[in-house]
C-alpha cells in the first residue's frame, strides 16, 4: 500500500490491478490524503467552482423505464408531462435571474419526439436568451436519432446547430453491460455510451461524465467503468468533468439501500486518484447533502457542481438537498478554498 | 502540529494543552488529525462501536426558558404547544415493549411538570417495562424542577434516583462561556451551575453524558474552555459516561446571521474532542444532529458511539434537521459495518448486550 501510495505521491498513473488493491487495501483517510494531494496538485490555485444552473426536465415520459429510476412514467399514465415552450422559457428567465449561465436540458426517452422537437426548442432558447444549453445525454441522443431515421453524426450536427452546446454525462450508470442488464436493461449499452460522447467531442462539444454507484456492482465494476473513462479521455480530451453520484432507492422499482458516507468518500477520492487524465471531479451534494459534500471537497473534489435551483430526478427518489449560493460560498471558503462561480467550460466568471 | 510527539504523549498518559487544542481548530490537515484521533479512539474501544435501542420522549415543548437558538418550544397557550399526560407516555413506551432499553426523556420547563410528575413518570414507566433504563432530565431541568418543589439539587436527584431515573442526559451545556450563553440562552442556567448539578448527580451515583452545542456565535476558544470545564470536572468525579459535540442547526431559530452546518467543522471537532478528553470513556456521534452520512464519517474521526435507534426525536426536526425520525437496528449495523468497524449494541452504562463480529 506504501508503495501505491508512493506511486501516487509521485505523480504516476495507476495500472487497473494497482487501482483495484488501492481501492481494497487503502483505508479512507490514506485515500482521502492522496486524492487531497492530486486534487491540490491539478488545481494550486485554491479555489473551488460551481455554477448556477438549473435542471429543466421537459418531460418524464420514458420507454427505458430503469429500474434505478423514480423518475420517468408512461405516456398514458395521469402524472406524465411534457413542458411547453413557454414554462421552459419562465424557467430559463428566472434562472438568468438568479445568475444562472447553463441549464441542464434533460428528460425521458419520449416515443413522440423526434429531431425537429429539439430543433425548434433550442433554436427558441437561443433566439430570447443568452444561456448555455448544457442537454440530452448519450441516451436521449441516440433515441433522437433513431426517432428521426438519422445518423448519430448528422443528429449531433443539427442539435449542435439549433443550440446544443455540452453534453452531460447522465446514463453512464456503469459503463458495463452486465451490470446495465441489471439495473437499466432497456437503456443504451456500454459502447453506445462510449460512441455519443466520442462523437460530440469530436465535434468541440464538451462532455461530462458521471457514475451512479451503490446498486449492484463490485469494486472490480467501478476500477473498470473508471479505466473505460480514462481511455475515453485518452481519444480527444473531451471531459470536462466526472461526476460520480449515488444510487437513491426511493420509490424505484430496484429498491435496496443506498451507498454510505464513507463508501461515497472512497469511491470519490479514488476517482481522483485514479482518473488521472480528467481536470475536474465534482462533489455530489445533491446525493450527500449539504456537510457531506462540503467534506468531499477534501476527498478529491474541486468543483461543487451546480446550485440547482431546480432538481426532479433525485427528489423523486425522496431527496431533497437544496442550497443557496451564500450557502455555498460559505462551505467552501470554511474548507479553506476561494469559491468562484464558474461557467460549464469551467471558466471563472465570478470571485466572492 | 507535530503529530507523532502527540500521540506518544498521549499514549503514555500525557495530555494535550488548551493551546494546542486551540490550534488543532485551524488545522487544514484533517487527515492526520482524523488519524490521531481514531488512533486514541482504538486504543481506549479497540474497534468496538456502540449504539443503544433508545426512545426519545419528549413530554413537552411548553418551556418558560425559550432560548433564541432553540426551535421546538412554544409558550403555554400558543399554537402547537403540547404537554403529554403520563398515561400517554406509558402507553408510548408500553408500544415499543421489547424494542429498546433505553428511554432519552428531556423536554421544555413546564411549570406543571414538577419532581413529583417526573417521579410518577418514571414509575409508571418502569413498571410497564421492567428492567428498562431510563436517562431522562437535563441540568436545566433539574435546577427548574427543585426550585419549583422548593427542594435543593441533591434532594430532588435522591428522590427522582429513587423513582427509577438511572442517568442524565448532557443537554443544555451548550457552551459554558457567559458571554456566549447571555447572547445564545440568556434565561438559561449558568455554565458553572450546569457543571454543579452534574457534579452533584455524580456524587449521588447517577452517571450523565456532557453536550457542547458548536456552530453557531462561539469562537474556538470558548470551545476549548468547554472542554477544559468538562475535563477538569471528569478528573474530580469521573461521572461522564461520554461526550456529545452537537452541530447547531440553525432553521426555525431566533439566531440570525448563522451559517449552514459545516461538515469538515464537525469532524474537526469530534476528532479534537476525542484526543483533548482523555478522560472520557465515549465520544458520541449524534446522527439525528450531523445526519447518517457524516455521522458514519465520524466513526473513522474518533467517534466510538452512534447513539441509537431515537424513535420519535422531536427537537432537531423542529430546527429543519434533515436526517430521517429513526433508524433500524439493520440500518445502524449496515453503518457501522461499512466503515471496517464492529457494532456492539450497548446499555445505558456501556455494558455490551450484543456484538455483530
Amino acid at each position: 500500500m506504501k508503495k501505491l501510495l508512493n506511486k501516487i505521491e509521485a505523480g504516476k498513473r495507476l495500472t487497473p490491478d494497482e487501482g483495484l488493491a488501492l481501492f481494497k487495501g487503502a483505508d479512507l483517510l490514506s485515500l482521502g490524503r492522496a486524492a487531497d494531494l492530486v486534487r491540490r496538485r491539478l488545481h494550486p490555485e485554491g479555489i473551488v467552482s460551481f455554477v448556477i444552473d438549473r435542471n429543466i426536465n421537459y418531460t418524464n415520459v420514458c420507454i427505458n423505464k430503469c429500474r434505478f429510476c423514480a423518475f420517468f412514467r408512461d405516456e398514458s399514465d395521469p402524472e406524465a408531462y411534457l413542458l411547453s415552450d413557454r414554462a421552459i422559457y419562465k424557467k430559463i428567465k428566472e434562472t438568468i435571474e438568479l445568475g444562472g449561465t447553463q441549464i441542464l436540458i434533460q428528460g425521458g426517452l419520449h416515443p413522440g419526439l423526434d429531431i425537429t422537437y429539439y430543433e425548434r426548442l433550442f433554436k427558441g432558447i437561443k433566439k430570447r436568451f443568452d444561456i448555455n444549453i448544457h442537454g440530452l445525454s448519450p441516451a436521449e441522443v441516440k433515441h433522437i436519432a433513431s426517432e428521426s431515421g438519422l445518423s448519430l453524426k448528422d443528429t449531433l450536427e443539427r442539435l449542435k446547430e439549433s443550440g446544443l452546446d455540452s453534453i452531460p454525462g447522465g446514463g453512464a450508470e456503469i459503463l458495463i453491460d452486465s451490470v446495465r442488464g441489471a439495473v437499466s436493461p432497456k437503456k443504451i449499452r456500454w459502447k453506445g455510451w462510449r460512441e455519443v460522447m466520442l462523437a460530440a467531442q469530436e465535434m468541440g462539444m464538451p462532455t461530462t461524465a458521471t457514475m451512479m454507484f451503490g446498486s449492484v456492482e463490485t469494486i472490480d465494476d467501478i476500477v473498470e467503468h473508471l479505466r473505460r473513462l480514462r481511455e475515453m479521455q485518452e481519444i480527444h480530451g473531451g471531459f470536462t468533468a466526472f461526476i460520480p453520484w449515488t444510487y437513491q432507492p426511493g420509490n424505484t422499482e430496484l429498491g435496496g439501500r443506498t451507498a454510505t458516507g464513507v463508501e461515497y468518500l472512497r469511491v470519490l477520492a479514488f476517482s481522483r486518484v485514479f482518473l488521472d487524465n480528467f481536470p475536474n471531479v465534482q462533489a455530489s451534494w445533491v446525493t450527500q447533502g449539504s456537510a457531506m459534500g462540503q467534506v468531499a471537497l477534501r476527498f478529491g473534489a474541486n468543483d461543487f457542481g451546480s446550485t440547482m435551483i431546480e432538481e426532479n430526478v433525485v427528489a423523486a427518489a425522496g431527496v431533497r438537498n437544496t442550497m443557496s449560493v451564500s450557502e455555498l460560498v460559505f462551505l467552501i471558503k470554511d474548507a479553506g478554498f476561494a469559491p468562484v462561480q464558474r461557467n460549464t467550460k469551467y471558466a471563472i466568471i465570478k470571485r466572492f | 502540529m507535530d503529530y507523532k510527539e502527540l500521540d506518544s504523549r498521549l499514549k503514555n498518559g500525557g495530555r494535550i494543552t488548551d493551546k494546542e487544542a486551540l490550534a488543532l481548530f485551524s488545522e487544514q490537515d484533517i487527515f492526520s488529525l482524523g488519524a490521531l484521533a481514531n488512533r486514541v479512539s482504538e486504543r481506549r474501544n479497540k474497534k468496538l462501536i456502540h449504539f443503544i435501542k433508545n426512545m426519545h420522549i419528549n413530554p413537552g415543548n411548553i418551556c418558560i426558558n425559550r432560548c433564541k437558538f432553540c426551535a421546538f418550544s412554544k409558550s403555554e397557550g400558543e399554537a402547537g404547544a403540547y404537554a403529554f399526560t403520563i398515561d400517554e407516555m406509558a402507553k408510548k413506551a408500553r408500544s415499543v415493549k421489547g424494542r429498546v432499553s433505553e428511554f432519552h426523556i428531556v423536554g421544555g420547563l413546564n411549570p406543571k411538570m414538577d419532581t413529583g410528575f417526573y417521579c410518577e413518570l418514571f414509575k409508571a414507566i418502569k413498571k410497564a417495562i421492567p428492567g428498562v433504563k431510563i436517562k431522562a432530565l437535563t441540568a436545566v431541568e433539574i435546577d427548574y424542577i427543585s426550585k419549583l418543589s422548593s427542594s435543593t439539587v441533591n434532594k430532588t436527584l435522591h428522590v427522582l434516583k429513587e423513582a427509577g431515573l438511572d442517568s442524565m442526559p448532557g443537554g443544555g451545556a451548550e457552551i459554558f462561556k457567559g458571554p456566549v450563553r447571555a447572547r445564545l440562552c440568556p434565561e438559561k442556567i449558568p455554565g458553572r451551575r450546569w457543571l454543579q448539578i452534574h457534579e452533584a448527580a455524580h456524587k449521588s451515583g447517577i452517571k450523565t453524558t456532557a453536550t457542547m452545542l458548536f456552530g453557531h456565535v462561539e469562537s474556538y476558544s470558548d470551545r476549548v474552555d468547554h472542554l477544559r470545564r468538562l475535563r477538569e470536572l471528569q478528573d474530580r468525579t469521573g461521572g461522564f459516561l461520554a461526550f456529545i459535540p452537537l452541530p447547531f442547526h440553525p432553521k426555525n431559530t431566533r439566531i440570525s446571521d448563522t451559517h449552514p452546518i459545516s461538515g469538515l467543522d464537525i469532524l474537526k471537532t469530534i476528532a479534537i474532542s476525542r484526543v483533548y478528553l482523555d478522560n472520557f470513556d465515549h465520544i458520541k456521534a449524534y446522527w439525528v444532529m450531523t445526519g447518517e452520512k457524516l455521522a458514519q464519517t465520524c466513526l473513522l474521526f474518533g467517534a466510538d458511539d452512534l447513539d441509537g435507534t431515537v424513535i420519535e426525536e422531536k427537537i432537531t426536526h423542529a430546527a429543519g434537521g434533515e436526517s430521517k425520525e429513526a433508524m433500524t437496528v439493520d440500518e445502524i449495523v449496515n453503518i457501522i459495518k461499512k466503515t471496517g468497524k464492529t457494532p456492539v449494541e450497548r446499555d445505558t452504562f456501556y455494558n455490551h448486550l450484543k456484538i455483530w463480529n
